[in-house]
């Protein structure tokens, strides 16, 4: 490896030097507030390893622009997709007409879902000849964020009651009350 | 209708919890719940009969065909282990209400019966759902609750115990998710069945290439979500946060926790390591056998003798369970078709088992205020029928014949002679002894000293509690016994996994 590879890497190495610092103040701090700190900082490095795989340099923001009309197909194929089962369900009640159409509608619709999906599923990939950004990791991170905060609550709430039980947030100090109340 | 089942089974109780959280009714939200955990089961029972009737079900999410929908995969195993999860989900819960109410203050009942439904959706969800990213999201709905549920327990080391269950959970669960991305990364999709079809194509052209099978991308991906569910599965050494989350969370809750969330854990790894890395790759290229074996055997004995030890039955229980998950993992580890099964059935078995124990030592709590092993001395005269539950339990825990411990033990051993690995078999017969030792020692407490203060004054258990329970410590008798539903779809379960990685199509990849 040379050091233009190594330094291109740069933002891994970010995300390791961030995991590695939550993870070992998670390991070794004795405030339970700290060890909930490292832990959101090793899941944020875990934010930033997804977001770095889906960049795409040079691309930009997965939106599709107007023009040619793409863009409006593009929402229709989006509704038709939410739709997709209903049709085909009524088409099966209302004669071969509907049937007919409702299998028009389904065979568009897988095209433009394989389209995007492709796209999306290799990151860089060109649409319609602009370059985008593989939007899917920032999606996913968006649950991951909501996940994490999540987390970080009910941590501090329990660390509040920890609090109000024992009058301290010092592991060690909790751990002497616990075991002088065994003896 | 019946075709949206898949989808109902999630969505009732995910959508029942706020509900209730919102009506804040403390008088509705136990018959809702109720009615909900129910449902569920009669869901999870109607699929599984389908399952067994035409074969493996995909379900498409909003029409979104596969692999770039999400999809839902209703196989012989996720639908055998969504059934037991249900199934105790909704015996625990109707149990539950006179335990709660003395172990959990008014105020609070509709907060725990959300968690409650929000826990049962996240271990259903682990089990249908067959997208990657999905089964982070179930595993942390399913893991937030139980912390919180954990958390309410009555001692002021309940919200401890929670907060490094938190903080271990939280760990595994992010490792999981880091699998997840370097997975991601090199396959470009997220479909459980279609990530492990990609992985199959890279490692043909890694060969072609000249270059070693499996890529450095692969190898960490798979350590980082196995050390990650590990944690979660409780695996000796990563169990360290299982015991004192048992010991210090309402009954109700361990019963609960005890007989689901490790075997579902222990399902998202079966999944893992046959539905998208091949036992192939696990087993032959990783050293994961041997480091299962290795740490199983140890977790059984460590674990085993530290249960014989403790002073709290709710304690001892927990060190059993952590030595219980080496029972499957042993299994699981030896990747040929009796072992599977074994590994699978033995999830089933033990989730009756433990479920069932627990929730005699609820009773115990109830009528006796306490746990504690003195406490308990000579209950066997004033609380019989409680006492009987905990013997026959206790049986089946050793895996005495007739009960169904003996099924999963003899599968095992069966498995391990299968591969000559006599050492192992030996070693299982004599951590089978350490079971004796810690169950009889409660036994003998129980019925052969004389009663203590509290034993004197306790009567027996209400038949609200009693019933449950014995219809679950009946059940591990009649699946000793009558193995058509459990081994015999455990068996079908292991095939099926066996098949998949010989021909190397997943169900739900094409539909």
């Amino acid at each position: 490896m040379t050091l233009e590879d190594a330094l291109g890497l740069y933002s891994y190495w970010i995300v390791i030097f961030l995991m590695m610092t939550g993870f070992y103040i998670v390991i070794s701090g004795k405030n339970l507030i700290k060890t909930i700190i490292g832990l959101n900082i090793f899941q944020t490095s875990v934010f930033l390893l997804y977001i770095t795989m889906g960049k795409v340099q040079g691309g930009t923001a997965p939106i599709l622009r107007d023009g040619g009309g793409h863009s409006d197909h593009h929402g229709e194929g989006h509704n038709h997709g939410g739709e997709h089962g209903e049709a085909i369900h009524q088409g099966s009640e209302h004669g071969s007409v509907v049937v007919d159409h409702a299998v028009q509608q389904a065979s568009f619709t897988e095209d433009v879902i394989a389209t995007v999906g492709e796209a999306a599923a290799h990151s860089g990939a060109e649409y319609q000849g602009v370059l985008y950004t593989n939007p899917l990791p920032s999606v996913l991170m968006l649950t991951a964020i909501v996940v994490g905060i999540a987390t970080t609550a009910l941590a501090l709430a329990l660390i509040v009651r920890i609090r109000e039980e024992y009058g301290t947030i010092e592991e060690d100090e909790i751990l002497a009350i616990d075991r002088k109340s065994d003896s | 209708m019946i075709d949206q089942l898949p989808i109902l089974l999630i969505i009732i109780p995910l959508f029942a919890a706020p509900l209730l959280v919102l009506l804040g009714s403390r008088h509705l939200a136990l018959p809702i719940s109720l009615a909900v955990v129910w449902s569920v089961f009669g869901i999870s029972v109607a699929l599984l009969c389908r399952v067994i009737q035409n074969g493996p079900i995909g379900y498409e999410l909003g029409g979104w065909p596969s692999p770039y929908g999400i999809v839902y995969v209703i196989d012989y195993l996720s639908s055998f282990v969504m059934m037991f999860v249900s199934a105790l989900g909704a015996i625990v819960l109707t149990y539950a209400p006179p335990s709660i109410k003395q172990e959990i203050p008014f105020s609070k009942h509709y907060l725990f019966y959300a968690c409650y439904l929000l826990c049962l959706t996240g271990l259903l969800g682990m089990c249908i759902t067959g997208d990657l990213f999905n089964v982070f999201v179930f595993l942390e709905i399913s893991s937030l609750s139980s912390y919180a549920l954990i958390s309410l327990g009555k001692t002021r080391r309940a919200p401890l115990a929670a907060l490094h269950y938190l903080i271990f959970g939280t760990i595994g669960a992010t490792f999981f998710l880091i699998g997840i991305g370097l997975l991601y990364q090199m396959t470009g999709t997220l479909n459980m069945a279609d990530i492990g079809r990609r992985l199959s194509e890279v490692r043909a052209e890694r060969l072609l290439a000249g270059l070693t099978q499996f890529s450095r991308t692969e190898l960490v991906a798979f350590a980082f979500m196995t050390v990650g569910l590990s944690i979660k599965m409780a695996v000796f050494p990563l169990h360290t946060w299982l015991p004192n989350a048992y010991a210090y969370a309402p009954s109700v809750v361990t019963g609960f926790i005890a007989a689901t969330a490790t075997k579902v854990s222990v399902y998202a790894f079966i999944r893992l390591v046959y539905g998208i890395f091949t036992p192939n790759f696990a087993f032959e290229t990783m050293p994961l056998d041997t480091a299962l074996m290795i740490f199983s055997l140890i977790g059984i004995f460590v674990a085993s003798v530290a249960a014989i030890y403790q002073t709290d039955v709710k304690r001892l229980l927990a060190y059993s369970s952590v030595a219980q998950i080496g029972y499957m993992l042993l299994g699981i580890s030896m990747s040929n078709v009796d072992g599977l099964t074994a590994g699978i059935v033995h999830m089933f078995n033990h989730a009756l088992i433990k479920g069932g124990l627990f929730m005699v030592v609820g009773c115990f709590a109830l009528r006796l205020g306490s746990v504690k092993l003195d406490d308990l001395r000579g209950a066997g005269k004033t609380m019989p029928l409680t006492s009987l539950a905990w013997v026959i339990g206790g049986l089946g825990l050793i895996g005495v014949p007739m009960t169904a411990g003996f099924i999963s033990k003899w599968l095992l051993l069966t498995a391990a002679l299968e591969h000559d690995w006599w050492p192992v078999a030996v070693l299982m017969l004599l951590s089978s002894l350490l079971a004796v030792v810690y169950v009889w020692r409660v036994v003998e407490l129980l019925y052969f000293s004389e009663p203590s203060d509290k034993a004197k004054r306790a009567k027996e258990a209400p038949a609200l509690m009693l019933i449950p329970t014995y219809i679950v410590i009946a059940a591990t008798v009649v699946f000793g016994c009558w193995t058509v539903y459990s081994a015999g779809l455990a068996q079908k379960a292991a095939l099926a996994l066996l098949a998949i990685t010989e021909s190397g199509i997943a169900p739900g990849g094409t539909p």
